[in-house]
Order: C-alpha cells, then sequence, then structure tokens
C-alpha cells in the first residue's frame, strides 16, 4: 500500500467568505442579468431607456418648472413668456391653486367641508372592523351608526330623519321577533318588511317633525346640486361599492337558488341590468324618469343617479360572486349539509367566507371600475370633476387650459384607485389559507 | 338608510305633485329660489368664478329675473345643463326657465312645447380656420374637414349650407366646446364651426390669436334666447318683460348709475312706468312697482350686461353688431311700456 496522498500542505481552517463578484451582485449585477444578458436585451433596453428618458424629458418640466402663481392663463403664459422666452412648454397650475377646492367640493358650502370630511373619516371608522383583525366589537356601532349619520353629516336638515329612519328597521326587526315566533319565518320576514315600510312612509315623517319641534336639532341644509366634484364621485363610488355588494350576494345566492319565482326575477334582473350601458341607465335616471313621474316632482336627481349606479355595480357583482360560490368543490355544500347547517347557516359559516375570498380580485377590480365609471355623471351635467374641468374652462380667465386640469383629475383618480388595489392584494395575502 | 332615503323622497315626490299645479310664479316665491337652468360652461356666457360665484350674460338674465320676482338676485339656483339634459330639465319643471344660449326655431318653440320669450343675442354660425390655410370664403371649404358639435342646430346648418353650395366636407363630431378645440388646435380638423360667439371665445383662449381667422360668412340665424314652459303665460309674461325692461333701460339711458336718480321721478312718461312710478305695470304681472327697477339694478341695463360680459373690454371682445339697440343699427328692440 502506497500513501497516494503526500501532500505537503493542508489547510486546516476554513477560509472568510467572499463577497460575490461586483458584475454579480448590486445595482450592477442587476442590470447585467436583467438588462444586458444578451445582444438583442441590450438592444431593447437601450431603447427603452430612451424613451423613457425623451418622456421624463419632456413631462418633468412642463411638471415642476409650471407657474403656480397666476390667476388667468393670460398671465401664466405672460410669466412663462418672460422667463423661458417663446416657445417653452410649462403647466399652468394656478388654475389648480384657484380652483382646488371646487375641485373638490364643488359648490359645497367651503365653512361647512368638515361635514363631509368627518363623514369620510367616520366612514374608515366604519370599515375598519370589516378591514382589520383585532378590533374592539365595540367599533361595530360606529359601523352601525354611518349609514345614517353620513347623508346627515353631507346633506344637513334635521337630526331626527335619521334617527326616525334607524327607528324603521328597529321596528321591522321587533315585528319580525314576534311574528316569527309565533307564526313562521317567512310570514315574520314579510310582516316585518311591511311593518318597516309602513314605518317609514306614513310615521317617520311626522314623528321626526313633531321630534324636531320639541328638542330642535337642525343642521344647515346643503342641496343636492351644491355637490361636487371629487366629493360627488367619492360619495357616488362609496355608496355604490357598500350597497351594491350585499345586493350583489342576493343576486348571486338568488340566480343559484331552488325557488323558481326567486330565480327568474334575479335572472332577468342580472341580465337586463348588464345588457344595458351604463350611460344609459344614468339617462334614464336623469332625463326619462322626469316624464313618468308627476309634472314638478323634485326627486333628488344625486338620489336617481344613486340608484341606478348600485342596480348596475349590483348587477356586475352578483356575477362576480357567482363565479365565487361555482368555483367552490360540491363537497363544501355537502359538507354544510352533512352538519346539519340550515340554508343560510351554511351560507353565512361555511359557503359565502370561501366564496368571497375568492371572488376579491374581481370584486376589488368591479370596485375600481364603478369609482371610475362615476364620471359618466358629467354627461347628465351632474358637476363631478370632469363636469367642473368643463365649468372651469368656461371661465374667461381659464378657458384653453387643458391638460393641467384632466392631468390633476387623473391624477386623483390614479390615487384612489392605486389604494384600493394594493388593499385588495392586502386583503388577499391576509385571507390566504391555502398551504 | 337609502332605501329610506329613497321612499322618503318618493313621499315628498307625492306630496310636492299636488302642490306643482300652481303657477311657476307662486312656486318660485314659495321655493324662495329660482331654478335657472344655464350652460355647463360656455365663456362669456356662464361659469362659476374663482368663489363658486356664477356669471356670464345667460346668468345675468337668470339674476335679473331673480331679482324682479324675488327682490334678491342671488335667490337663483344655477342648474347647470348640457345640451341634450335641458330640454327635459325644462319640461319636467326641474328648472323654471333655460337661459342657456339656445336657439329659437319652429320645432323647439311648437313641438317641443316651450315659448322663447325673446331673443338676447342674435348669433350666426361661422368658421374659424388657421391663417396658414390661405382660405378667405367659406366657399372654398370644399373637401375640409370640420369639427362640430354634436346635437345643436349648427350640425343641420352646416350640412344644409354645404349642400347648398354644392361642396363636401367630411364631419368629425365633437362632444363639447373645449374638445372642440382641443382637437382643432390638434390639427384634427381644418376647420371649427359653431356660434360665432363661441368662435370668438375659442379663438381669445389660443396661444396665438392672430394666427386664426374667422371667415366672414354667417352661414345660419341663431337667435339664442332664454325660454319657459308652454302653459303657463303669467309666468312667460315675467320673463319676457324683464328683458324688455333690460332693454328699453337701455334704450332710455336709464343705468346702474343713474337708476335711484331717475326713479324719483322724471319728465319721460316711458321712463316713470318701467321704473314704477306712473302707471300700474308691476301689479299687471303680479309683481310690485319696483320689479322692473330691481331688475335693471341686478346687473345694469342690456348694454351694461353686454359690455361687462361679452363685450369688447373683455377677452371674448364681441362688438354690438346685430345685437345693437335698433336705434343703432341693430335688432334689439323692445314693444313699449305702456
Amino acid at each position: 500500500m502506497t500513501m497516494i496522498n503526500d501532500q505537503s500542505y493542508v489547510r486546516t481552517e476554513m477560509l472568510g467568505e467572499k463577497s460575490p463578484p461586483v458584475s454579480n451582485v448590486g445595482i450592477i449585477g442587476w442590470m447585467k442579468n436583467n438588462l444586458f444578458s444578451s445582444p438583442l436585451n441590450i438592444v431593447l433596453s437601450l431603447l427603452s431607456i430612451f424613451a423613457i428618458y425623451s418622456v421624463l424629458a419632456a413631462l418633468l418640466p412642463w411638471v415642476f418648472g409650471g407657474v403656480w402663481y397666476a390667476s388667468s392663463l393670460t398671465e401664466c403664459r405672460a410669466i412663462l413668456f418672460e422667463i423661458h422666452g417663446e416657445a417653452t412648454k410649462r403647466a399652468c397650475w394656478g388654475v389648480i391653486r384657484e380652483r382646488f377646492w371646487q375641485l373638490m367640493y364643488g359648490f359645497y358650502p367651503s365653512d361647512l367641508y368638515w361635514r363631509p370630511n368627518l363623514a369620510l373619516v367616520w366612514l374608515f371608522a366604519a370599515i375598519a372592523p370589516v378591514l382589520f383583525n383585532g378590533l374592539p366589537k365595540k367599533m361595530l356601532l360606529v359601523s352601525v351608526a354611518f349609514p345614517f349619520v353620513a347623508p346627515w353629516l353631507i346633506w344637513g336638515g334635521s337630526f331626527w330623519v335619521p334617527v326616525m329612519a334607524f327607528m324603521g328597521f328597529v321596528v321591522g326587526f321587533l315585528v319580525h321577533r314576534i311574528t316569527s315566533k309565533t307564526i313562521s319565518s317567512l310570514v315574520g320576514i314579510i310582516l316585518g318588511v311591511l311593518a318597516a315600510l309602513l314605518w317609514w312612509l306614513l310615521l317617520s315623517g311626522p314623528i321626526a317633525e313633531m321630534m324636531e319641534s320639541i328638542v330642535p336639532l337642525e343642521i344647515t341644509k346643503v342641496g343636492s346640486r351644491q355637490i361636487g366634484g371629487f366629493m360627488l364621485a367619492i360619495l357616488l363610488g362609496i355608496t355604490g361599492i357598500t350597497l351594491s355588494f350585499p345586493i350583489g350576494i342576493v343576486l348571486a345566492l338568488g340566480r343559484l337558488s331552488n325557488l323558481v319565482i326567486v330565480k327568474a326575477l334575479c335572472v332577468g334582473f342580472i341580465e337586463f341590468i348588464r345588457g344595458v350601458p351604463l350611460i344609459t341607465l344614468l339617462f334614464v335616471a336623469s332625463v326619462l324618469l322626469n316624464y313618468f313621474l308627476p309634472k314638478g316632482t323634485q326627486f333628488d336627481i344625486i338620489l336617481r343617479v344613486m340608484i341606478m349606479i348600485t342596480f348596475f355595480a349590483a348587477a356586475y357583482m352578483a356575477e362576480v360572486i357567482r363565479g365565487g360560490l361555482a368555483a367552490l368543490p360540491k363537497g363544501q355544500y355537502e359538507a354544510a349539509d352533512a352538519l346539519g347547517l340550515d340554508y343560510w347557516q351554511a351560507q353565512r359559516l361555511i359557503i359565502l367566507p370561501q366564496a368571497l375570498k375568492i371572488s376579491i380580485p374581481g370584486i376589488v377590480s368591479n370596485f375600481i371600475g364603478l369609482f371610475k365609471d362615476t364620471t359618466l355623471v358629467s354627461i347628465i351635467a351632474l358637476s363631478d370633476p370632469l363636469g367642473w374641468v368643463k365649468l372651469i374652462q368656461g371661465n374667461a380667465e381659464w378657458n384653453g387650459v387643458i391638460w393641467e386640469l384632466y392631468g390633476f383629475v387623473a391624477f386623483v383618480f390614479f390615487l384612489f384607485c392605486f389604494g384600493m388595489s394594493r388593499y385588495s392584494m392586502y386583503l388577499e395575502r391576509k385571507l390566504q389559507t391555502g398551504h | 338608510m337609502k332605501k329610506s332615503v329613497f321612499i322618503g323622497a318618493l313621499t315628498v315626490a307625492s306630496l310636492t305633485a299636488g302642490i306643482a299645479a300652481a303657477g311657476t310664479l307662486d312656486d318660485v316665491k314659495a321655493r324662495g329660489k329660482l331654478n335657472c337652468g344655464v350652460s355647463t360652461g360656455l365663456v362669456g356666457f356662464a361659469s362659476p368664478d374663482a368663489n363658486g360665484k356664477w356669471e356670464g350674460y345667460d346668468v345675468a338674465i337668470c339674476r335679473a329675473v331673480a331679482a324682479a320676482v324675488l327682490g334678491d338676485n342671488t335667490a337663483v339656483e344655477f342648474v347647470p345643463l348640457s345640451s341634450k339634459t335641458r330640454f327635459t330639465a325644462l319640461a319636467s319643471g326641474e328648472v323654471d326657465v333655460l337661459a342657456r344660449n339656445t336657439t329659437w326655431t319652429l320645432s323647439r318653440d311648437v313641438d317641443l312645447k316651450f315659448d322663447f320669450v325673446g331673443v338676447n343675442y342674435y348669433d350666426g354660425q361661422g368658421f374659424l380656420i388657421p391663417k396658414s390655410m390661405g382660405v378667405t370664403s367659406a366657399k372654398e371649404l370644399d373637401g375640409a374637414t370640420v369639427c362640430i358639435q354634436s346635437g345643436t342646430t349648427t350640425e343641420l346648418n352646416l350640412a344644409d349650407y354645404f349642400r347648398v353650395n354644392g361642396i363636401s366636407y367630411e364631419p368629425v363630431p365633437v362632444e363639447g366646446n373645449s374638445e372642440a378645440q382641443k382637437l382643432y388646435l390638434a390639427g384634427a380638423c381644418d376647420t371649427l364651426t359653431t356660434d360665432g360667439s363661441a368662435l370668438a371665445a375659442t379663438r381669445a383662449a389660443f396661444e396665438k390669436p392672430d394666427d386664426h381667422i374667422v371667415l366672414p360668412e354667417i352661414i345660419s340665424k341663431e337667435p339664442l334666447g332664454p325660454l319657459v314652459r308652454h302653459g303657463d303665460n303669467e309666468w312667460g309674461d315675467i320673463v319676457r318683460w324683464t328683458l324688455n325692461a333690460l332693454i328699453s333701460a337701455e334704450e332710455y339711458d336709464i343705468t346702474s348709475a343713474n337708476i335711484e336718480e331717475l326713479s324719483k321721478g322724471t319728465n319721460n312718461p316711458e321712463i316713470n312706468r318701467i321704473l314704477g312710478t306712473e302707471g300700474n305695470m308691476g301689479e299687471m304681472l303680479g309683481l310690485d312697482a319696483d320689479w322692473a327697477k330691481r331688475a335693471i339694478m341686478s346687473g345694469g341695463n342690456f348694454g351694461e350686461i353686454f359690455e361687462a360680459n361679452i363685450g369688447e373690454k373683455t377677452p371674448i371682445g364681441l362688438s354690438r353688431g346685430l345685437n345693437a339697440l335698433w336705434t343703432e343699427g341693430g335688432l334689439i328692440y323692445s314693444p313699449p311700456f305702456r
């Protein structure tokens, strides 16, 4: 046996870790791997960089070199001419500075801006229990109060009106509780709804008036025509989103129901609304309804539009949720049956939580679409942000300002929509239970 | 909650439906506000300023009517209406007066059942072209692409004019004035056509107005005026005579500066009748004696309103032209206050 190994040197300790070569890490490595990894990529990257550069080179000076302090387009142009001379394009942001609050709130009285602001803050408090875990249960009270307090804050008037509206639900619930125990649950539901309707139609008005005369709790009224700008867009968006969601769930369940009439009604509603463009529904709300309602009827235009937008969004929502329901394995339904749960319990505890989770991306993109669709109301002459763009351009001072106004509106819309889409991604991760 | 608001609104709707049968004048007085339909932003005619206060030539008419009826020229609820929603808004009672640069035509007057109470601006359709095109007459526009606002009388006039002259054109329909402006400046169409007043305003907003000219041809008659619903003649009379009071005021040199002086009584019986120191004109209309005085004080007489909103000292810079008084070669004429 001979020793093959007769090395004179054996390393006894490990070498320290060396940093990887410069060409593989950091920004250089990233660029080498991602941008310049092959001749084709090098060419494409250079072209893209050039394209991005030329866009930014034109855009950034325009945006950041703009004039903020000018009270008319002519003045702005004069200032720019003085600084940069002929043929320099810079933004005239003066229009945004001067008209910012109008673009945000429309004609809403400026000393009352705190009211819609408070309503918006309240909204976030109200949806907090839905959005985040681990909040005290009492927060739900804030959520329940929201739909009654928010319209009161925005439109003003007597505090007793929302109180009485809320009482309608209490009345309906009590009647439902009593009758469903003594007679049957279906009769209970019907009687409960009837009682609530009777309350709202006949009793709530006079009682609210009576209470107002005893304890006056009135804040300044603000007409619907005063509401405009992004406030209107947000108002329409939020009503559409919050109302279309529950209605959509009901419609989706109805469409999958075994009850023939319920199913037919739901299918009919969904297919009709989905078969008609939103703009048609808006024209129905603004123009056609006027012919059908008695002459001189003051049926608030914003309310009409809200109803139409909600219907429209609900029909789409129903189909998105139906997709989620269809994606659940049949075993889940059978498991719910096997546990002896009745229909509503099964939906609430087993089916819907899973189906809604699957539908989140669809639901959120529906919401985003709906929020952007609210700009269509400018066609029926409501003064949403785009309507205000027109109104501002109609002023001799700012006639001819185009890019600044539309750019600003687009930017604000982007902020909102981007926020919503980021949130939906967070929600998906939070609800991730798959392994 | 929304449901309850909805139902609440329905109840309110059914309640107010009963009241609405009374005359418009009573409705306006009961409401304490005049609902006036205006444009969704038209330079010089209607737009809100930086403080949200509406101003413009059409707006001034609304204010004058409100001053005459309610004694307060700020008691107006301005309802911006697009060219598509304006007529239903008036027909349904959403607005009491429509002062929205609307052309008086037979079909609108008769078929749509409105009453035009007069003309506050005699407009006509013209063409705006870049000077560099070298065209000097509309008849040379054969084969041109034309930016035109859809849903307006200008569309029909254009078709008529080109047919009569046996030349062709290619329409580029646009929704509103600012879109038209944008497309025209971007070169999407060779020429922009709309009412002369709007063309002047558009041109005034260009960076280099001198590079563009308005062609001499006026291809249509566009008498613009306020209108009300058919069937309530008392209300129509009030709006008509408010406009006439403004016109007569200019004719008799009643201005916002000297009106206090003149309303103490003058040697001219016509002025006295207008300002209510003689006769009972206000009473006949169902108003008080000072109605016309308040209307004139609201924004000045017809000429003052014109100069303040669209006249030669404003950026729009329209000359009186056809809209001068009949005594100065124009068409503006008021029947006598007698």
